[in-house]
């Protein structure tokens, strides 16, 4: 079975809003953050709520919740909850709703959970306040949640803090904090967003799990259609504090009827690999053997040593992608911060155009840091804010003597080609979007001319319909100039999309290097299976509307 | 081809805060405050009844009497004009100690924060230097060189630069993990270039900030100096010397210490303010919280 | 957790070793001739050279400074050079005027600054975040002496609630020693407390601000259970911080506190020995209230700990 198809018309209504409109009361204009939306989720049914950022989903969440930031006020419509209207409700009725009938999770497991009080006390806690139960008792329900949400060693994981346990076992307790009072309803506000991929299963399959058993209504705020596909009954889809489309969820990513959904649903990458290039023969970047090791040293006591990259080897032709894929601290972005002499590698050698630069001094790299250039991850962060766009794009090739003239006119070029107005060069970055941000930045990474483009997790900060975007203009600047890109990602898909050559890592050490179509459509080790396996909705193309033609791509051996 | 913007880069915090419209009731009052004694005490020579000098036997320790609005002391010194003078060499103090502590402090926490090797060394020096109590240090600075105005000046801006360094350090080390400093780097920009125009300008803010705080506290360490007997020569009339003499005759005309008092406290009060006011517009950080 | 005790204290010996180099450098590379001081104004050159080299200072610097150090680490001050009296005589005839003040203050502030900085932090923008502002910024604004006399004009002179100056130990009766100890504990405490207030709220409001209030909201805990179980907890390392920088302020402070108070307090001693140029008192006294800033800070550091698990040596 695809797809959830369990029919809810005979489940008793468990949340109900209607006409909910969010404002800004203070702000000139009284602006509308949701704009008279109605969702209905039943008992045991998933809804899922899918947008971008900005969208209105999360205030949706904290609107049902009764926690919106006070700046945002609930300007007109209900929300009942079993038939009772919420937004009467007087603070401390809201209080004693919340955990006990309607509960929520959040995005980031790593600040949702109070670093200084044991994981233990803080589900103790939500009983402390909603029952009156003895303290044994209490103890006794908190052991048995945790079980229940398959954490080990419940006894130590009970008594442990929070940065004691990673960001899985974080969010099993946010869960166990969420349902230990069985609650109606529980929202989940990105609760996967911030793991790894295979943890993210998890989670979804423990949220699952939960849910038949207890069965608990569960409204899921995503940005991911892949997790939609996964786990939704019903899917509303949201644009600027609008629900442009709702409906179930075979029936919405089948035939979409919102010209926003099917926009939303072709921009998600597709999961099978492009079509191989001819790989042209001239190598530009070869990497060989290239060690990191962080930590050693300390004065008195000896400290304990990391291995961030292992033996890492690989040959980069021109005009070829190459995407290392792996998991948060497999060391890919400490490949990428190598190549780019960010930090010194501990062994190995980087011939860029023959010449090795792994160990070559700040003085002896200059000449050959114009060939080799790099788009980061965040735009917000990627611009000197203080500079006008103009002066971020010339200031490399002024290093290489560019006269300034020539500089900006070719600034300005460039500009054209990433898709944006002459006039942003005399702008300030914050001016700009972050899809934006991240074109500059790589206008000013070509304005080098560079041989290597290192683009570590490029385009993972910005909304799916930017991102493809940003990956279309990647591609064409590749065509038309014969760059040869490192790409890193975590993401599968961005990587079947854009990729010739794919290089998984796990903890340092390269587990699988190949042609993306055969690494990614028949892997050979049982990490990259896992990654694949655990990628959502990898069975279901969305770009088409249809489920995937070749199901090996998606389902591995 | 687009227009060169001018390198403005540094003054763009600057100018946005001040085109910004929070400005609040408090600090409009400070700033007004402040101005009307900056002129006052710059024009003390023409609007000042006496000289803050000449003492009048005849008058000693009166209440406001024709000719003196706010009396007179032991020497029969027209107290007002005394206070108004005073004012003139606690600016210059603090103004000065202000501008040099906040300049060194910059080179030095730039120096830290850019060299590996240089910065345990001088941190380990700014933490000793800071151990030393600065009321202790300056005092002790002021009695063995001579109580002369540039004595004073170094004896406030010694404990003061510590301060301003570690600032700077941590400004400098935060802005060189931003990624706009490592593609400055891969753009092949030599490390002083992005040193100066990476680096250095996030400093601006927290400077203007931290400068206002240090103008306000070495008035007030001025004062205290004066106070203990370790300040500038007891003849100059200082806010903080007026105090100092006021002591002996504070029962029976506690006024000798609280009109300079008020000027002086008046004086951090709305240079403290407007502290307050242009650090919330220029910690983006804190323009969040507010928001 | 013991390896690292043992390595921060470790660390206070290079600090605390360069305090020493300052000290010594401040006296002798500044105008002034502690012979002379000894010899008084009638003493011709044969004296100066014979007192000179009695006390070792025509030897270079470096040796100067090894010896010392050695005296220090044996224990032995100095002696004064106007009275005549060891220093560490004269530091445990005054130690406790200053110490229970200090003692005092430290409670007094801290009772009264976290409660202002939680309420003012609780009710952001409110009238009383406001007053607790006002009252911050004008702790700091106005020169500690001046409070302490406004202090005494109405507590002492108008009401005569207290007694004018001067101090009675605690020994002879703890109502006695309030009696006197009060008002100059209170003056100390207005910019003890301005500071920590304000950086309570600071805190407090960076931490009202994260994801896991927002948690212990969704759980449906009240305001009280957010502000002081979930809240203050984190705020409390930077608190905690500005209370161990604030030390030194509050060493400042007792210096001014003691001359208006008339309190015979080791502040009184230190200006006094610095505005007479008494060598080995200023060069002890400072090098002592050096160290006990630097011992409060690592205690503080070390107790970060009990505070926040994350922070384990």
């Amino acid at each position: 079975m695809l797809f959830k198809t369990r029919n809810f018309d005979d489940a008793p209504v468990v949340l109900e809003a209607k006409g909910l409109t969010v404002s800004l009361p203070d702000t000139k204009g009284d602006p509308k953050v949701l704009k008279s939306i109605n969702v209905t989720i039943r008992a045991s049914e998933t809804v899922c709520l899918v947008g971008e950022s900005g969208s209105g989903k999360s205030v949706t969440s904290l609107a049902i919740m009764g926690l919106l930031p006070e700046a945002l006020k609930v300007s007109s419509g209900t929300i009942h909850l079993q038939g009772s209207d919420l937004l009467p409700l007087t603070q401390a009725q809201m209080r004693e709703l919340r955990a006990a009938r309607v509960a929520m999770i959040f995005q980031e497991p790593m600040t949702a959970l109070n670093p200084v009080l044991r994981v233990g006390d803080q589900i103790m806690e939500v009983m402390e306040l909603h029952t009156s139960l003895p303290a044994a008792e209490r103890r006794k329900r908190a052991l048995a949640i945790m079980e229940q949400v398959h954490l080990p060693d419940v006894p130590r994981i009970f008594a442990s803090y929070p940065h004691q346990l990673s960001g899985g076992q974080r969010q099993r307790i946010m869960i166990a904090m969420a349902l230990v009072l069985e609650p109606v309803l529980l929202i989940a506000d990105e609760p996967t967003t911030a793991l790894d991929v295979t943890t993210q299963k998890q989670i979804l399959a423990l949220i699952d799990e939960l849910q038949q058993d207890h069965g608990t209504a569960v409204l899921f705020i995503t940005h991911d259609m892949g997790v939609v596909a996964e786990i939704a009954d019903t899917v509303y889809v949201m644009k600027q504090g609008e629900i442009v489309e709702s409906g179930a969820v075979e029936t919405l990513l089948r035939h979409p009827q919102a010209d926003y959904t099917r926009a939303l649903l072709a921009a998600v990458p597709s999961l099978s690999p492009r079509a191989a290039r001819a790989g042209a023969d001239d190598a530009v970047l070869r990497v060989e053997k290239l060690n990191k090791v962080y930590g050693g040293g300390g004065i008195l006591k000896k400290l304990p040593t990391a291995h961030a990259a292992k033996d890492v080897t690989f040959t980069l032709s021109r005009g070829q992608t190459l995407g290392i894929v792996g998991e948060s601290g497999s060391g890919k972005s400490t490949v990428a911060r190598c190549i780019m002499r960010l930090i010194d590698p501990t062994s190995g050698r980087i011939l860029l155009d023959d010449t090795d630069i792994a160990t070559l001094t700040r003085g002896g790299l200059r000449p050959h840091r114009q060939k080799l250039q790099v788009v980061f991850q965040d735009p917000m962060r990627s611009l000197n804010p203080r500079w006008t766009i103009a002066d971020s794009l010339i200031e490399g090739p002024l290093n290489y003597g560019t006269s300034r003239k020539d500089a900006l006119a070719e600034a300005a070029r460039l500009m054209q080609v990433v898709g944006l107005p002459t006039d942003a060069l005399a702008r300030y970055p914050h001016q700009f979007s972050g899809g934006q941000r991240q074109r500059i930045a790589i206008a000013r990474a070509v304005m080098m001319r560079p041989d290597v483009l290192v683009a570590d997790e490029a385009v993972s900060a910005l909304d799916v319909s930017v991102q493809a975007q940003v990956l279309d203009l990647l591609d064409q600047l590749q065509r038309d100039l014969g760059i040869a890109i490192v790409f890193i990602t975590h993401d599968l898909r961005v990587a079947a999309q854009i990729c010739d050559e794919v290089l998984v890592m796990q903890r340092g050490a390269v587990v699988e290097h190949g042609p993306a179509a055969q690494v990614l459509a028949a892997p050979a080790h049982a990490y990259t299976r896992a990654l694949i396996d655990a990628a959502p909705g990898r069975s279901w193309d969305f770009h088409n509307f249809q489920e995937m033609r070749d199901p090996s791509h998606a389902e591995p051996a | 081809m687009a227009p060169v913007p001018q390198p403005t880069s540094a003054m763009q915090p600057i100018l946005r805060a001040l085109r910004l419209p929070q400005f609040g009731m408090g600090s409009k009052i400070a700033a007004v405050v402040l101005a009307i004694i900056v002129a006052l005490t710059l024009l003390a020579g023409w609007i000042a009844p006496h000289d803050p000098l000449t003492m009048n036997p005849m008058v000693r320790l009166q209440g406001p009497i024709e000719g003196y609005p706010l009396g007179t002391d032991n020497y029969g010194r027209d107290i007002f004009s005394r206070v108004l003078i005073g004012g003139q060499l606690s600016l210059i103090i603090g103004i000065a100690t202000a501008a040099v502590s906040v300049a060194l402090g910059l080179v030095i926490g730039m120096i830290a924060g850019f060299f590996r090797t240089a910065d345990a060394i001088i941190m380990r020096m700014m933490d000793a230097l800071m151990a030393i109590p600065s009321i202790l240090l300056a005092i002790a600075l002021v009695a063995l060189n001579g109580p002369s105005v540039g004595s004073v000046i170094a004896a406030i801006t010694i404990p003061e630069i510590p301060r301003v360094v570690r600032l700077v350090r941590a400004v400098i080390l935060s802005a060189r993990e931003e990624p706009y400093v490592e593609a400055a780097i891969a753009l092949g920009t030599p490390m002083h270039k992005i040193l100066i125009r990476h680096l250095v300008p996030n400093t601006t803010a927290p400077l203007i900030v931290q400068g206002t705080y240090i103008l306000a506290s070495a008035i007030l360490t001025e004062a205290i100096l004066s106070f203990l007997g370790a300040g500038v020569s007891t003849e100059t009339p200082t806010w903080g010397n007026i105090m100092a003499e006021g002591r002996l005759f504070f029962r029976i005309k506690p006024e000798l210490i609280l009109y300079p008092g008020i000027a002086l406290s008046l004086c951090i009060l709305s240079i403290n303010l407007l502290g307050d006011a242009a650090r919330d517009m220029l910690d983006p950080r804190l323009k969040k919280r507010a928001g | 957790m013991l390896g690292y005790i043992l390595r921060r204290i470790l660390a206070v010996i290079p600090v605390m070793l360069l305090v020493a180099v300052f000290v010594f450098l401040l006296l002798r590379l500044t105008p002034g001739d502690p012979a002379a001081i000894i010899a008084g104004d009638m003493a011709t050159p044969a004296q100066l050279d014979r007192i000179r080299e009695a006390m070792g200072l025509n030897q270079p610097l470096h040796i100067q400074f090894v010896t010392w150090v050695g005296q220090l680490l044996r224990g032995d001050l100095g002696v004064s050079l106007i009275s005549n009296t060891p220093v560490a005589t004269m530091v445990a005839d005054r130690i406790g005027p200053t110490f229970s003040i200090a003692i005092l203050t430290i409670i007094m502030s801290v009772a009264m600054a976290v409660p202002m900085g939680v309420l003012a932090a609780w009710k952001h923008r409110s009238a009383a975040d406001y007053a607790v502002m006002t009252f911050s910024v004008l702790g700091f604004s106005v020169p500690v002496f001046v409070i302490g006399y406004i202090f005494i004009l109405i507590f002492s002179l108008q009401l005569g609630w207290f007694p004018v100056q001067g101090y009675t130990p605690i020994g002879s009766g703890f109502g006695a020693f309030l009696s006197n100890a009060f008002l100059p504990a209170l003056t100390l405490s207005t910019i003890y407390i301005a500071l920590i207030a304000r950086m309570t709220r600071a805190n407090m409001l960076e931490v009202l601000g994260e994801d896991y209030i927002r948690t212990a909201r969704a759980k449906g805990a009240p305001e009280r259970t957010v502000l002081f179980r979930h809240a203050l907890k984190n705020a409390a390392v930077p608190i905690l911080t500005v209370i161990g920088s604030g030390f030194a302020l509050l060493i400042g402070g007792v210096v001014v506190t003691e001359t208006v108070f008339n309190i015979p307090g080791i502040g009184r001693l230190t200006v006094d020995a610095i505005l007479a140029r008494d060598y080995p008192v200023i060069q002890a006294m400072i090098l002592l209230t050096s160290f006990l800033y630097v011992l409060v800070n690592l205690l503080i550091d070390l107790s970060y700990s009990f505070f926040d698990p994350r922070i384990r040596y």
